[in-house]
């Protein structure tokens, strides 16, 4: 065991249907340690969000977790009842969504989503935990908090619409902020504000990040650690710097191709021919083949496991690659 | 919100009067008054001077003002078949007609939300299915067949409910009520069945709908992820964003109670005005039948603007006088 705030071990996540079951997350393992921000890349359907959901214990049904384990500082949390696991949600795991223009329930003002939050995971009193809402749109950037905490959503801009989303993540101080996206819907002169805020202010309460996001660009200047998904499964992941200067997987190289230059800011583009093949069409072997140059013979036939490749803790899924020799207290660390 | 008030009533009044024009075109159009007011026998010169007296050789639009005029006041003439004020008439058997239509409206809204709230939340569950399953054969009968089924289970195989009129009442202040006796009560049970069980069924599998919707949204999703408890996020967050949408529908669905009271006061020979109504369509008893029509369209108005102004009170977005000053 490791001293891990958040542990993903083999988890799968299947949706039986009636053709057949489809597993969309298969054998993703990785470890966030406290206030790490870990960033999750991958195109569209990778299963990102899927990610994130089992850990929050927020799949939709029928999607379920059929393998493997999720645990939060040490303890199981995947297989706790619906009452337990409510308690985590929003106190120890907050999350943030992509849209801030659907995040808010548009009937009720600010001020009563945060106070019915706040309270629901504090005993504090109505007016206590307004003092402490207000504190904390203040903090996330929103100018004349007392007043505006007020205001019905839609008297926010979307900048403004997320910082209050944050808030509502934060205000019960979690240990790990799961972030979904969270510029992908806002305007491009905002994004790097936002990615800045949700940084600093995770930096500031220890809390550690999983940002999930497709631009490259934020993962090189917000992670600590990235992990790239495939269909799926972890093609790649390590410390960003390694990972990025010299990414070892074929996918995440081609990823690399993709980061926009300076003057272009659509980093949604993926470079590489093929798109990744749907759930119920992933190839025998290695689920990258049919786009891969470099296949060969084996990516047909076996499919590749992570393995470690540096002292640093990168880990690959590639023939390419053999796994190094290493101290046994390395393998053990996601 | 002055001006939308003011704007509102300006509207409904515009409605009243198109109905009106239609009412008074009743007069025109369906059956020739002076024949049912006299004998075979009365010889055409009499029939013109009761034409000049009634003003019926008048223009046309100084009769409809007439008409209208009156009409506000709440005159609609003498009823050719029985030789009453139509108003007198109607304001006798309105007591009826409200108290029927208020029972099924609250039965179908409360059970219609009820189970409408029921079915989306256990969406798989056999009595969500059973319930759905049941809700169709409600929405597909016709009501008199639904009235003939209710009569025949319970007031003559089972006997225990009367299956005709309203029993005794008791007078108060002009108002007939059958809510303070026994009978009064027994008796309304199987037409407020009746007339509510499609309204019911209606609003049912709209809310249903609406909130499966609404259970689906990102805010709901975010609601559970900051941990707010099932309750909270069911009744706190999902129902009341339901029930915007539902309340425009659902205010209309009570407003027709009242125009669908016909047939059901019809199957259980409820004196109310849907049955007066019937009757005077068989006399073709003009007066009668012209403030009928603005009746019920003064009811679907007025609830119109009841339901504007809820929706507007329920839903902060309408409320932009405040939104335009602040970004
Ligand atoms: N209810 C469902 N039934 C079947 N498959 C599903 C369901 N929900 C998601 N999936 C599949 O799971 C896979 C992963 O979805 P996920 O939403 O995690 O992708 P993502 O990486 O977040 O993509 P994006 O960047 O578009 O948000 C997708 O292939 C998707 O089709
Ligand atoms: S295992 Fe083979 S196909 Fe897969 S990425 Fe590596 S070289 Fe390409
Ligand atoms: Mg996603």
């Amino acid at each position: 065991m490791t001293d891990a705030l958040l542990s993903v071990r083999n988890l799968r996540v299947e949706f039986p249907t009636r053709r057949g079951v489809l597993t969309a997350i298969d054998d993703v393992s990785f470890d966030i340690m406290p206030g790490e921000v870990l960033g999750v890349v991958g195109e569209s359907g990778a299963g990102k969000s899927l990610t994130g959901a089992a850990i929050i214990g927020l799949l939709e049904p029928p999607g379920r977790i059929a393998g493997g384990e999720i645990l939060l500082k040490g303890e199981r949390i995947d297989n706790l009842g619906a009452e337990a696991m409510r308690r985590i949600r929003g106190k120890r795991i907050g999350m943030v969504f992509q849209d801030p223009l659907t995040s808010l329930n548009p009937l009720y003002t600010v001020a009563q989503q945060l106070i019915e939050t706040i309270r629901t995971h504090a005993d504090i009193s109505e007016s206590e935990a307004r003092k402490k809402a207000i504190a904390l749109l203040d903090r996330v950037g929103i100018p004349a908090a007392a007043r505006r905490i007020d205001d019905y959503p839609h008297h926010f801009s979307g900048g403004m619409r997320q910082r209050v989303v944050i808030a509502l993540a934060l205000c019960a101080e979690p240990e790990l902020v799961i972030a979904d996206e969270p510029t992908t819907a806002l305007d491009v002169s905002v994004q790097s504000q936002i990615i800045d805020l949700i940084k600093e202010i995770c930096a500031e309460r220890g809390a550690a990040v999983m940002l999930i996001t497709h631009d490259m660009g934020v993962i090189a200047e917000t992670a600590d650690r990235v992990a790239v998904l495939y269909a799926g499964r972890i093609a790649e992941i390590g410390p960003v710097r390694q990972v990025i200067t010299a990414p070892e997987h074929p996918y995440t190289a081609g990823l690399m191709g993709s980061i926009p230059t300076l003057t272009q800011t659509d980093a949604r583009l993926v470079q590489i021919p093929g798109a990744m093949p749907r759930l119920n069409a992933i190839p025998q072997g290695c689920a990258f083949n049919p786009r891969c140059e470099k296949a060969f013979d084996r990516c047909f036939k076996e499919r590749p496991a992570p393995v470690l490749r540096d002292a640093d803790g990168r880990k690959v899924a590639c023939w390419l690659y053999d796994a190094i020799d290493t101290p046994a207290k390395e393998q053990a660390n996601g | 919100m002055l001006a939308y008030i003011i704007r509102r009533i300006l509207q409904s009044v515009l409605v009243m009067l198109v109905v009106a024009l239609v009412s008074f075109a009743l007069f025109r159009f369906v059956g020739d008054p002076i024949n049912s007011m006299v004998g075979q026998e009365a010889s055409i010169a009499d029939r013109e001077a009761l034409r000049d007296q009634l003003g019926l050789n008048d223009p046309f639009l100084s009769q409809f003002a007439t008409f209208v005029t009156r009409a506000a006041q709440g005159d609609f003439g003498i009823s050719y078949r029985l030789q009453q004020p139509v108003m007198e008439l109607i304001l006798s058997r309105l007591p009826a007609t409200l108290e029927l239509a208020l029972v099924s409206g609250v039965l179908a809204f409360v059970f219609g939300v009820g189970f409408g709230v029921y079915t989306a939340l256990r969406r798989n569950g056999w009595v969500s299915n059973t319930i759905m399953t049941v809700s169709l054969i409600g929405v597909s009968l016709p009501t008199f067949l639904i009235g003939v089924l209710l009569i025949w289970v319970f007031a003559v195989e089972l006997q225990w409910l009367p299956s005709f009129g309203r029993g005794e009442t008791v007078e108060i202040g002009g108002w007939t009520t059958g809510f303070l006796t026994p009978t009064g009560r027994a008796s309304l049970i199987l037409p407020a069945i009746t007339l509510g069980l499609y309204q019911m069924t209606l609003i049912m599998r709209l809310v249903r709908a609406e909130m499966l919707e609404v259970l689906r949204t990102d805010y709901i999703k975010f609601a559970r992820a900051r941990g707010l408890s099932n309750r909270a996020v069911n009744f706190g967050h999902a129902l009341k964003n339901t029930m915007v949408p539902v309340i425009t529908i659902t205010g209309l669905q009570l407003g027709s109670i009242i125009a669908f009271a016909i047939i059901t006061e019809t199957v259980f020979q409820w004196p109310g005005v849907g049955a007066l109504f019937i009757n005077s369509v068989r006399f073709v008893d003009v007066p009668v039948m012209a403030a009928y029509l603005m009746m019920i369209a003064l009811v679907f108005v007025i609830i119109n603007l009841i339901v504007d102004l809820l929706y507007y009170a329920v839903d902060p977005r309408l409320r932009v006088d405040r939104a335009a000053t602040r970004h």
